[in-house]
């Protein structure tokens, strides 16, 4: 679903490189957290992941495209396989909750009669059905975060790249819209979701992997955020770790 | 593609930039109308040369008491000189470039001189005399004039032998100069334009960019990003370009036909046909202008 192989990136400009030497494979219906300090690599992988980026070494294969070599023009269609959130929501401020999700479906060229049944559909999904048309201002943090959420997977994307999406809410918001992103996985989604969240990494269980200066410092299946304080080597072979228990539901 | 969502992508683009929108309809409506000008200068001059070229002939003025000595040492040509010149015309050397000639007496070229100049203190003082009389021929080809002015020049009782299409070519080399002029004016204002349209898909990709960032990333086309932007500029400048083509009609319409062609009614001038002519032209060039500078535009500042 999604090979990092010996991956590099160097910004110009830049001392030490953001990415150095990262090898990663993450399966279809994975749900991996990203877990390191700010200015660890986290931002980079996942913008390298959405084709944001090209790696100064190394590839970055997804859902079987080598992000090296895919022509320009067909990166948008290879993103509308994608489904991203962050931090900071990025609604568009003067639309409805309701028009902030049709938009996404209007610009890749969706029918009006899909999108009139896939919107509300998704917006119920997130529990936002009887918000639809409130603007963006009139809601709380976590109901924005799922409005973004929600604009992520109405396309029904084969993966989800959050970037901090919890970064902005308080405790008991981030563990709804955790539930949420769970329950996206669950449905076979393949999430990837970088975190400086201890207590949600510890409570989830899932694969963790960990970054430090732009090098992947531990790789563990079904930990909690105790792995990172370990002091760790090079993530051990992939192979060699076994696969998460959800892995071999979706089998 | 829905199409419906372009055109609402374009409209409040508009909106939200209408200042800069409006500048640019104004710059191309002023550009364009000075390009529409030099068109006209253009198709007037040709007018003009068709109507006066096919008119002009040559005059082989024969010499006066009053003409300087230097060409004319005898003083008033005789009959003999008359009827040389006559003979050399019906010769069959010249006979097969002359459509037809005729003599004009010291009479008749006064007469003719009063009725120009009527009214005016020089016809008080001019008497038969001194003007010169002439054998004014008609060519088949105007352009073989060389071989009429050659025959006569310097022969004797001949004053000067001069083609008028010489009187008119001063005439058409200003009107040329003048249709440059717009040219050259024109150059520069579509240039700003070009200009102008650049910054303001600059401005409006800036006021946009929370959508675009959107776009981007739920993986909207290249095409869709960019159409609403290309169209923007060219709505803009195709509304320039039709009020540009809408001032050349009145150009034409009112002060061609309604004061030139009323005060000088001898020529002929540029008429509404001429303008249909035009205004295509205009429309089309406002049209590519802003498509090419649209693009250019896009490719700068709308990194996919």
């Amino acid at each position: 679903m999604i090979r990092i192989d010996n991956v590099s990136k160097q910004y110009r400009g830049a001392s030490r490189p953001a990415l150095d030497g990262v090898t990663l494979e993450i399966e279809k219906g994975d749900f991996v957290f990203l877990v390191g300090a700010s200015g660890s690599g986290k931002s980079s992988l996942m913008r390298l992941i959405l084709r944001e980026d090209i790696p100064s070494k190394g590839s970055v294969f997804v859902l079987g495209e080598n992000l090296r070599r895919i022509p320009g023009r067909r990166v948008p269609f290879f993103r509308r396989k994608m489904g991203m959130v962050f931090q900071d929501f990025r609604l568009l401020p003067n639309k409805t909750v309701a028009q902030n999700v049709a938009f996404s479906l209007e610009v890749i060229g969706k029918s009006r009669a899909f999108i009139d049944t896939a919107v509300p559909d998704v917006l119920d999904m997130v529990g936002l059905g009887h918000k639809a048309g409130n603007l963006p201002s009139e809601l709380s943090g976590g109901e924005q975060q799922r409005v973004a959420l929600a604009r992520a997977i109405v396309n029904k994307p084969a993966i989800l790249l959050a970037d901090e999406p919890t970064g902005n809410l308080d405790p008991a918001t981030s563990e709804e819209i955790m539930r949420l992103i769970e329950r996206i996985n669950a449905a076979g989604t393949t999430v990837v979701m970088a975190t400086h969240d201890q207590g949600i990494v510890d409570r989830l269980q899932k694969r963790v992997v960990v970054l430090s200066q732009g090098q992947i410092v531990s790789d563990e299946r079904e930990s909690g955020y105790k792995a990172i304080e370990k002091p760790t080597t090079l993530a051990p072979s992939l192979d060699e770790t076994p696969r998460p228990a959800i892995y071999e539901v979706e089998n | 593609m829905r199409l419906g969502f372009i055109f609402g992508e374009v409209g409040q683009g508009l909106r939200r930039n209408i200042s800069m929108v409006i500048s640019i309809v104004l710059v191309t409506l002023v550009s364009l109308t000075f390009v529409g000008t030099a068109l006209l200068l253009q198709f007037q001059i040709g007018q003009m040369k068709n109507y006066w070229y096919d008119r002009a002939q040559v005059a082989v003025y024969l010499c006066t008491d009053t003409s300087p000595s230097a060409a004319c040492p005898q003083g008033e040509a005789s009959a003999d000189v008359k009827t040389s010149v006559e003979q050399k015309l019906d010769s069959p050397l010249l006979k097969p470039y002359i459509a037809r000639y005729y003599f004009e007496d010291h009479q008749k070229a006064y007469e003719n001189f009063e009725s120009q100049f009527k009214g005016q203190s020089i016809a008080k003082y001019v008497t038969p005399a001194q003007l010169n009389e002439t054998f004014w021929v008609k060519l088949k080809d105007p352009n073989k004039s060389p071989i009429i002015t050659q025959s006569f020049n310097g022969v004797g009782g001949v004053e000067e032998v001069r083609d008028q299409r010489s009187y008119l070519d001063q005439i058409f080399s200003i009107l040329n100069a003048a249709s440059l002029a717009a040219i050259g004016v024109a150059v520069l204002m579509l240039l700003s334009a070009t200009l102008l349209i650049s910054t303001t898909i600059r401005l409006s990709a800036l006021s946009r960019r929370r959508e675009l960032g959107i776009m981007r990333l739920v993986g909207a086309s290249n095409f869709t990003i960019q159409l609403p932007f290309i169209l923007e500029g060219v709505v803009a400048a195709l509304i320039g370009s039709v009020l540009a083509s809408a001032a050349v009609y009145g150009i034409v319409q009112f002060f061609v036909q309604g004061y030139l062609a009323q005060a000088l009614p001898f020529t002929s001038f540029v008429g509404l046909d001429k303008a249909t002519l035009v205004a295509p032209i205009l429309v089309g060039i406002g049209v590519l202008l802003a498509t090419v500078a649209s693009g250019a535009a896009i490719r700068r500042y709308l990194k996919i």
